[in-house]
């Protein structure tokens, strides 16, 4: 278990980005070291404001820390985030029954079996509340992560057609909805099309580097320190920027059927290939 | 007015929320914790709009209905209402997102 945390901390120290936080939060959290996966969970959140299971696993160290209140708040927004997150369920669940309200916390079971029917784990929950005791604490959906990690599971249902070599194909030219630009607004890779189908790739790179200086500058004269990212959602779309280096600056569009938590994994991933693609430039 | 931003400003880890006119970035009204410029917030947040609305309106998604700029020390969220006006917050870098978001989506349709 130390050697897990201690190769998952060099894993997070080398692609702070990555959801390599969800693991070594949870493992910390297992050890009981929970100020540490309470730092490593809150780090993750802010890097993932929109990443479910980030909320989840915070709820969890919360839990752990007898801090109900937030981890109800964390859990509930987990939940307007991903209606289905068994764990969020369970937890609402588990802390509903804490404060004697066993109707709601057979409810949120139930709706956690509807999504995971074959997890024994939630009837024995229900058994448990029905007959008047605590169900566990909340564990992670899948409480024993085999060799795939939990983060790489989470980001596999999340993006479920993200597939590394056509993000980079996005890059070098093909209609992903993906532009990496320099600093001057000039495009490096990738093609954007507004919903009629025209080429817009030009227009938004040169509206986009400006909006990079503004970021940048707003960020540090608020005392903000260095911007790590800017999600927005749109009538028709939403959209996450980010730098994967301090000269270039990587767009990722899709359509408002991807909420912005799933938008920024794909975001993460594309980062990352296009730090990739221009270090090997 | 007050009361709207007291909402936003309730959600733990809010230093401070405003409403600003998006066209010339001055206030409106605010709530703001002591050390924050709310001018500069004022005026940084309506450019930084302005550009955003541009670059999405390029690329054929429309005006923004939430942004939020992410950076290590804290976080800038922006509501732009229907009545032109930016419904802004400053947070701490760990503040809950999603609350502050509904909130401000909400403020954004009080806001006349």
């Amino acid at each position: 278990m130390a050697d897990d945390v201690r190769a998952l901390s060099a894993q997070l120290a080398q692609d702070p980005q990555s959801l390599v936080f969800l693991r070594l939060a949870e493992a910390l959290r297992r050890k009981g070291q929970l100020d540490a996966a309470l730092r490593v969970a809150l780090n993750g959140l802010e890097r993932h404001p929109h990443l479910a299971d980030a909320h989840d696993l915070y709820a969890r160290v919360l839990t752990d820390k007898h801090d109900y209140e937030r981890a109800f708040d964390e859990w509930d927004m987990a939940l307007r985030i991903a209606p289905n997150h068994t764990g969020a369920l369970k937890g609402l669940a588990f802390l509903y029954f804490k404060v004697g309200d066993l109707q709601q916390a057979e409810t949120h079971l139930e709706l956690a079996k509807r999504v995971e029917p074959d997890d024994p784990t939630i009837t024995q929950a229900i058994d448990m509340v029905r007959g008047g005791a605590s169900p566990p604490s909340p564990e992670p959906s899948h409480a024993e992560p085999p060799a795939e990690t939990a983060a790489s599971a989470t980001a596999a249902v999340a993006t479920p057609v993200l597939d590394e070599s056509r993000v980079f194909a996005g890059l070098e030219g093909a209609q992903e909805g993906l532009v990496l630009l320099d600093a001057a607004g000039r495009v490096l890779g990738g093609a954007l099309r507004n919903p009629a189908g025209a080429d817009v790739t030009d227009a938004v790179a040169a509206y986009l580097a400006g909006v990079s200086q503004e970021a940048a500058r707003t960020a540090k004269l608020l005392g903000l320190g260095a911007w790590s990212g800017l999600s927005a959602e749109g009538k028709h779309g939403n959209v996450h920027v980010s730098q994967p280096s301090k000269d270039a600056l990587l767009l990722v569009v899709r359509d408002r059927g991807v909420p912005l938590g799933r938008l920024a994994i794909l975001a993460q991933r594309a980062t990352g290939m296009a730090r990739r693609w221009l270090d090997a430039q | 007015m007050n009361h709207t931003l007291d909402l936003i400003t309730r959600v733990r880890g809010v230093r401070g929320a405003m409403l600003v006119s998006a066209d010339d970035g001055l206030i409106v009204a605010e709530q703001l914790m002591e050390g924050i410029k709310g001018s500069t917030v004022a005026a940084l947040a309506a450019s930084l709009a302005g550009r955003l609305r541009r670059a999405m309106e390029a690329a054929g998604i429309g005006a923004s209905v939430f942004w939020h700029l992410q950076a290590d020390k804290g976080t800038l969220l922006v509501v732009p209402a229907a009545s032109g006006m930016l419904v802004v917050a400053v947070a701490e870098p760990d503040v809950n997102i999603g609350l502050v978001r509904l909130e401000l989506l909400r403020a954004g349709e009080t806001v006349v």
